[in-house]
């Protein structure tokens, strides 16, 4: 076991191949106390394999509940979501997701939190589970804080941990549903940072979930515009800057400007048709 | 060296509180007050308890009325947490167990006695039974609770990275509860305490000569240093039962939650 397991390390230490996702005709509604909303009308997208997909809109279009359909904690009342060609009826740890909350067990120290994916992996033994652990803590920045309590993290820390614990069973697309809204913005900028250099690195399947379309511009290969009541796609934008990309650069704030204009464009004419 | 002269002086000032205390029950016996018959002399009271030690009654008293103790608290724990567990799972389980366990949560398990006496006869087993109804229904409204304060988000969390229903259950809601069962704990110890003390002074079990018995024999014989020594000895026992048992838990919770300090 002891020669067969460095073997079995480097090889779950190798970057994986990232998924191809296909969202098909998916609608779902919600009953409110209020009535049902609709918060997906017949959406489809097709993400490519190692693309970093930036799903944008106002509260509501439901973006997020697309995002938690992928992932498979919610069902579509309709039509499908395809992850390499199968469909999504489960969560898996072929998609992991890193929630706007950091989500940590508070009985865990950091390396006990990045493990507990690991733990429900198989064919691993506790060394190298231990290893692959440190593997990501380090890959995230945070080889001194191995044994911290999670309640002794800055909020950047916490998230920093949620994103090594969503990498560590390597999985082929991750989901992030608003990771840095509730940062501040210098330690966003930092991990946006680190998110794309970890996304070269890694070669993920990315679809990243925000209300700032700034921050979309910066992270995403495109980004997805929606719209609510009913939520839909309404446009994309591809956005051809070279990474590492700047938050602040002008080209940049050039794309935003636009996506912005579109977002106010949809509104205005939802405003009118009301 | 700070943090031991910190704890030398809490220490001190713990010891010299009690020798206050002390001194002033002496002076209050010593000015005629009340009588020796009323409330005897601190000095009476320890040579009563040295006396019981010398003979061994108080150790074996101690004994018995600790396996009692210690055996109903861990059925109450054993079985307490996994019904807790179930009630805060599923409806039919909360309608049914829970109901039954918030209302008996209610009786004074000393109401059992007559009952058990008539089930299990004078033995250990009616003594267990109503430590058992004592705390057995604190540890499953503790655990009940503590399962329905759990953030959804962890077994969201959970779920994405693998985890089944049952693992989800053992590995996240039992420890993400852990500071509200660690409360239940606390309260079915105190609870159970309280339940086999109120059940040794009422009937004289044939097996074994507990501390409640010891303290209600010193009734009858009117002897209230006795009384007062094993009411001492039980003051004692849950405060050593508080820091052994309970202390090493609520270090754990301080240090990994980072909540304080109670």
């Amino acid at each position: 076991m002891t020669s067969y397991s460095p073997m079995a390390l480097s090889e779950e230490l190798q970057p994986i191949a990232p998924a191809k996702l296909v969202v098909d005709h998916v609608s779902k509604e919600f009953v409110t106390g209020r009535g049902t909303v609709k918060a997906l009308d017949d959406v489809s997208l097709s993400i490519g394999e190692g693309e970093f997909v930036c799903l944008v809109g106002p509260s509501g279009c439901g973006k997020s509940t697309l995002l938690n359909i992928i992932a498979g904690l919610d069902h579509p009342d309709s039509g499908q979501v395809l992850a390499n060609g199968k469909p999504v009826s489960e969560p898996g740890r072929d998609r992991m997701v890193m929630f706007q909350e950091h989500a940590l067990f508070p009985w865990l120290d950091v390396t006990g939190n990045v493990m507990f994916g690991l733990n429900l992996k198989p064919n691993l033994t506790k060394s190298d589970r231990r290893d692959v652990a440190q593997f990501y803590i380090k890959l995230v920045g945070l080889e001194r804080f191995a044994s911290s309590n999670i309640h002794e993290l800055s909020g950047g820390m916490k998230q920093r941990v949620a994103l090594a614990r969503a990498l560590a069973p390597n999985p082929r697309v991750l989901l992030m549903d608003e990771p840095f809204a509730a940062l501040d913005a210098l330690t966003r900028e930092q991990l946006y940072g680190d998110i794309q250099k970890i996304w070269d690195v890694r070669k993920k399947t990315i679809v990243f979930v925000t209300h700032n379309v700034r921050e979309a511009a910066c992270l995403g290969n495109r980004v997805v515009l929606f719209s609510p009541h009913p939520g839909r796609i309404r446009e994309e934008f591809k956005i051809d800057l070279a990474r590492p990309r700047d938050i602040n650069s002008v080209e940049l704030a050039e794309y935003s400007t636009e996506i912005t204009r579109a977002l106010k464009g949809y509104f205005k004419g939802e405003g009118a048709a009301e | 060296m700070n943090r031991l002269l910190g704890a030398l002086r809490r220490l001190l000032t713990s010891l010299l509180f009690f020798a206050a205390l002390v001194w002033v029950w002496h002076f209050l016996v010593h000015r005629g007050t009340w009588s020796a018959v009323v409330l005897p002399d601190p000095s009476a009271v320890w040579a009563y308890l040295v006396g019981a030690v010398k003979d061994g009654t108080l150790l074996s008293a101690c004994g018995v009325t600790m396996r009692r103790l210690l055996i109903g608290y861990a059925i109450s724990i054993v079985l307490g947490i996994p019904l807790g567990l179930l009630t805060a799972r599923f409806k039919v389980c909360s309608d049914t167990i829970g109901v039954l366990a918030l209302g008996l949560q209610t009786l004074p398990s000393v109401c059992w006695v007559p009952l058990t006496l008539l089930w299990y006869g004078q033995t250990e087993a009616a003594m267990l039974f109503v430590v058992v109804m004592g705390s057995l229904w604190s540890m499953v409204i503790a655990t009940d609770n503590g399962v329905r304060n759990v953030p959804p988000i962890f077994s969201r969390a959970a779920r994405t990275m693998g985890a089944k229903p049952i693992y989800t259950l053992v590995f996240v809601m039992l420890p993400a509860s852990l500071p509200f069962i660690v409360s239940g704990m606390k309260q079915g110890w105190a609870f159970a305490w309280r339940s086999l003390m109120a059940a040794e002074i009422y009937v004289t079990i044939l097996t074994g000569f507990g501390l409640g018995q010891l303290l209600d024999s010193g009734r009858d014989l009117s002897a209230m240093d006795q009384v007062i020594g094993i009411m001492i000895v039980i003051i004692v026992i849950g405060l050593l039962a508080d820091k052994i048992l309970f202390s090493p838990w609520e270090r754990f919770l301080h240090h990994r939650w980072g909540t304080g300090r109670a």
